[in-house]
């Protein structure tokens, strides 16, 4: 059933974008054509760079001076906006349609409170009065399931978590009822917890208020759960569009297939091995190609797409693609692969431990800047951000650290490199005793022991080309006869798949993959017998983070090394590791191998976290677990378990007053939790429907 | 390999790219120009005496000539070869003097931080004019003696940037990586921080030097500066004082000559900032 272009809330057709550079004209949007009925959502997904963002920004003729519609038109409720005068468009914005960014701490003002910022939405758009502003603000704030709204209103932005920012926003959006809201990437910067909440919300929204959502998003997770229709863009154009469970099951360009088969999926299938990353980045959009756009990345491409540019082909499904041949795209993102037995063992942990820490505590101490604290009468108060964590990491194998952001993950990290001290407990590192800072390392633990940091843009010095940063440690640790330096970091570049002509790059020329993978291969020039890899993927594309996890997996076998891998994501974590721990403030709540970690029992905070994962298959049924607030303060953490405060099973004042007990299952799989093992045993598998 | 002056030519074709810059750079390079010049396009030697005193401009003394007779246009050349040499002297003398003292601040942190900032504060708590007249009325006016009190009058605001600077790109994660390998303190400060700071550092030295010209200025005005007879903008200010109704032009050259390079290296820096920020 297509609905006629009147029932839509939006519609736009073959609409381009075009920015004026200095380096010549950018078609930064091409020939798309896009419609949203009331009610429904719309996915946009595609890498970074394929012009998701100005297509919403052109949506609402918000664009920057040097960007232009050069053809097409948007047609809201069948008026052209491209035709619009400025003050059409200002009564149309904020009133029927409304916007909901990424970042919400830059969206909202700083020194304003909550309330006048949400009822002055009202009293400029709505003509309300002050009053009834304010009553319609509560009722809002209620609706998007803030807690105490009145307190909420009083606030100001920086008071509030990320997740409650982004939920004043979406309230914000919705007071004028707006007959269409465009969301960027709205859930992106938020932990999985808080932004499985506000994909619930946004869901029900949906059903309560009958708005028409453009939701763009990177994920194919996050799309599956909110869209009921999903368009892919690749460089500036749409290449596929259709409704959401057709994506997913029978995605018919080859690009689409190769977005979903970058996604490591959990699933009671079992792991796939390698996972198969697009080769290539996305072209610069001034100089497109004349075939096929994708022709240069796809595996699929005959002579016909690199010379004439492919426009929509209609399949037999009413599922349009571009692409000559699109029926010869199978669907490598759903089926798990018929793995090499090669990619798909993963290492064996034979050795005896790297890494074996026992007991330790990290605490920085909070500075009491009052008063009182001036005149020597301050409280002694410390961030517990690691306290009383053993762990041991085998040799050759890959031990995965998750928890949310705040649970300290990074610090846990940082003190096993030694970049900051620890207060008290064993560090032993390869049978040697590490619980100390760098400086004071000496140099033959320092080259076994390297990083692999977060962001790709402060990773590598800027002033230094990609050959210098590799050849550094090879210098240091000697690892290679001086002479051998550069034919040495030919080869590790090659490894990580960059060629020789990245020697001379520096890193401003290189994209964040291209970093990433610059700074792997400095970590691991030494050979070092362990890598910690703080969030190594957070910052990159779908399949960039692909392509990224098969090279340390490669590393991996090829040296031996123990790798340390900190995500808050949990399919890459299961897609990578050999054994897991779950992080609470500053404890270990869970441990043991993937295999145990992914089914019951379960701890509940990882049953949570589990449950909040998403996962790219709408079809999937999961029994929702959501956590409500955030992490508390490592300040002052909650006596008892840590994790009551938020605890969906909690059994009573025994998880206030006692440190739960250590309970033990088969193969090393520990958890820390008052229920007994035989009830968490009963528990309904999270990923239980999966065939 | 890229040539290192390829890139240094790249980067001068980068900064001439903003119109602010390129009309910065080109009021700078022409008094730069006028000062190497400046015996051969001077009519006349600066210290010259003439028939007339307080001569109004003429064919023969285009800006006419100062009470002891001298040309001013000469002075005004001559003046500038002080005024581009010295200034920029005692900024860098003021960075290398400050820079260190901003780096270890910055980079080591904790009571070697609050000794050294406490020190730059007490510095920093005397208002700089103070500071000039002191040293030089203590040691007397000369050339050297100037450079120095403007580059001790820096020190302060010099040192406070780099250590900011420094504070930002010490949490870089390349700096963590290199304290990983077990880099030395000495090569983490040089090599991987002070390249990353370096930018800038040199648009804000770009402006100290006009600040430098001011207070070179200032002091000839008051007559701290450097030396009679030799020619210097603010000396020459100073000088035309008392006529400065009757004879504007022994006023007006040297105050617009002043003003128009410290206009022109703050539009320059301007431009270089832009860049900066454009990458």
């Amino acid at each position: 059933m297509t609905p006629s272009v009147q029932e839509r809330v939006l519609s736009v057709e073959g609409l381009e974008v075009v920015y004026t550079t200095r380096s010549g004209p950018v078609r930064a949007v091409r020939d798309v054509s896009i419609g949203i009925s009331p009610g429904k959502v719309l996915g946009l997904v595609g890498e970074s760079g394929c012009g998701k963002s100005t297509l919403a920004f052109a949506v609402m003729k918000y664009m920057p001076p040097n960007a232009k519609a050069t053809a097409g038109r948007i047609l809201f409720r069948g008026r052209d906006i491209l035709r619009m005068s400025g003050r059409e468009l200002n009564r149309l914005r904020g009133n029927d349609m409304a916007m909901v960014y990424q970042d919400p701490m830059a969206s909202l003002n700083p020194s304003l409170r909550i309330g006048p910022q949400l009822t002055e939405v009202l009293i400029e758009h709505a003509g309300s009065g002050a009053g009834a502003a304010r009553a319609a603000c509560l009722r809002m704030l209620e609706r998007v399931r803030m807690p105490d709204p009145p307190a909420i209103m009083e606030r100001y932005c920086h008071q509030l978590s990320g997740g409650q920012q982004q939920r004043v926003l979406i309230a914000m959006a919705l007071l004028t009822n707006p007959a269409l809201l465009i969301m960027d990437e709205p859930t992106t910067g938020l932990d999985v917890t808080v932004e499985a909440e506000i994909l619930d919300l946004i869901g029900e929204l949906k059903r309560e208020l009958n708005t028409a959502i453009l939701f763009i998003s990177h994920s194919f997770g996050v799309i599956s759960r909110v869209a009921d229709r999903v368009a892919v863009m690749y460089a500036g154009e749409l290449v596929e569009q259709a409704p959401v469970r057709d994506i997913f099951r029978n995605p018919r360009h080859p690009y689409t297939a190769g977005l979903l088969g970058c996604v490591p999926k959990i699933s009671s299938a079992g792991r796939r091995g390698a996972l198969s990353p697009i080769r290539g980045r996305v072209p610069a959009l001034h100089e497109t190609p004349a075939g096929c756009a994708f022709a240069s990345r796809c595996d699929r491409a005959r002579d016909r797409c690199r010379r004439e540019h492919p426009g929509f082909q209609q399949t037999a499904e009413g599922h349009p693609v571009r692409c000559y041949y699109p029926d010869s795209a199978d669907s490598p993102g759903l089926q798990p692969l018929p793995a090499t037995p090669d990619a798909a063992e993963l290492p064996s942990a034979a050795d005896a431990p790297v890494l074996q820490i026992e007991g330790l505590k990290v605490y920085y101490q909070a500075k009491d800047r009052g008063l009182a604290g001036m005149a020597g009468r301050h409280r002694k108060g410390f961030v517990k951000a690691v306290d009383d964590v053993s762990l041991a990491a085998d040799g050759n194998s890959t031990l995965g650290i998750v928890g949310e952001s705040g649970c300290g993950k990074t610090t846990l990290a940082k003190c096993i490199v030694g970049l900051v001290p620890p207060n008290d407990g064993k560090l032993g590192f390869a049978g040697m005793d590490a619980a100390r800072i760098v400086e004071h390392r000496p140099v033959a633990t320092l080259r076994e022991l390297q990083m692999i940091f977060q962001n790709p843009d402060s990773t590598l010095n800027p002033k230094r080309t990609a050959g210098e940063a590799v050849a550094r440690p090879l210098q240091l640790f000697g690892t290679v006869p001086s002479t051998g330096i550069r034919n040495e970091v030919v080869r590790l570049l090659e490894a990580v798949r960059l060629g020789e002509e990245y020697y001379d790059r520096l890193p401003a020329q290189l994209s964040g993959g291209e970093k990433q993978r610059v700074a792997l291969a400095r970590a691991f020039a030494g050979r070092p017998s362990l890598v910690l890899c703080d969030e190594p993927l957070s910052a990159l594309d779908v399949s960039v983070q692909a392509a990224i996890m098969n090279l340390l997996q490669e590393f991996q076998r090829q040296y031996g090394t123990t790798i340390v891998f900190i995500s808050h994501d949990l399919s890459a974590v299961y897609q990578l590791c050999s054994s897991v721990a779950v992080m609470y403030l500053g404890q270990i709540c869970e441990t043991g191998p993937v295999e145990a970690l992914f089914e019951p029992p379960y701890h509940p905070y990882t049953e949570a976290l589990l449950s909040a994962v998403p996962i790219p298959d709408p079809t999937l049924e999961r029994n929702d677990i959501r956590l409500s607030g955030t992490v508390p303060s490592a300040l002052d953490p909650p006596t008892g378990c840590r994790f009551h405060t938020r605890c969906p099973r909690k059994i009573g004042p025994v998880c206030e007053q006692e440190a739960p007990p250590c309970r033990g299952a088969r193969d090393g799989h520990r958890i820390y939790c008052h229920i007994d093992m035989e009830e968490l045993q009963t528990v309904k598998p999270v990923f239980g429907s999966v065939e | 390999m890229m040539l290192r002056h390829d890139r240094l030519r790249g980067a001068f074709a980068e900064l001439v790219k903003t119109p602010n810059s390129a009309v910065g750079a080109a009021i700078v390079v022409f008094w730069i120009l006028v000062a190497v010049a400046a015996p051969v396009i001077a009519p006349y030697t600066p210290t010259e005496m003439h028939d007339a005193r307080l001569e109004g401009p003429s064919l023969k003394h285009w800006l006419g000539t100062d009470h002891l007779a001298r040309d001013v246009m000469s002075r005004l050349f001559w003046g500038t070869r002080t005024v581009v040499a010295l200034a920029p002297l005692s900024v860098l003398l003021g960075i290398l003097l400050a820079a260190p003292l901003g780096l270890v601040s910055g980079y080591v942190g904790g009571r070697l931080d609050t000794l050294i900032m406490r020190g730059v504060d007490i510095l920093m708590s005397f208002p700089t004019l103070l500071i000039y007249i002191l040293i030089i009325t203590s040691f007397g006016p000369s050339v050297i003696v100037v450079v120095i009190s403007i580059a001790l009058g820096s020190i302060p605001p010099i040192a406070r940037i780099v250590r900011s600077l420094v504070m930002d790109v010490r949490s870089k994660d390349y700096v963590s990586a290199a304290r990983l390998r077990g880099e030395r303190r000495r090569f983490i400060l040089l090599r991987e921080i002070l390249p990353n700071v370096s930018g800038p550092i040199v648009v804000d030295a770009t402006i100290r030097i006009g600040y430098a010209i001011m207070a070179i200025g200032a002091l000839g005005f008051l007559g701290l500066g450097i030396p009679p007879p030799t020619p210097d903008w603010g000396g020459m200010i100073n000088e035309g004082r008392p006529w400065i109704f009757a004879m504007p032009w022994t006023v007006l050259a040297p105050a617009a000559a002043l003003s128009s390079m410290v206009v022109g290296l703050n539009l320059f820096a301007d431009g270089m900032r832009e860049n900066a920020q454009l990458r």
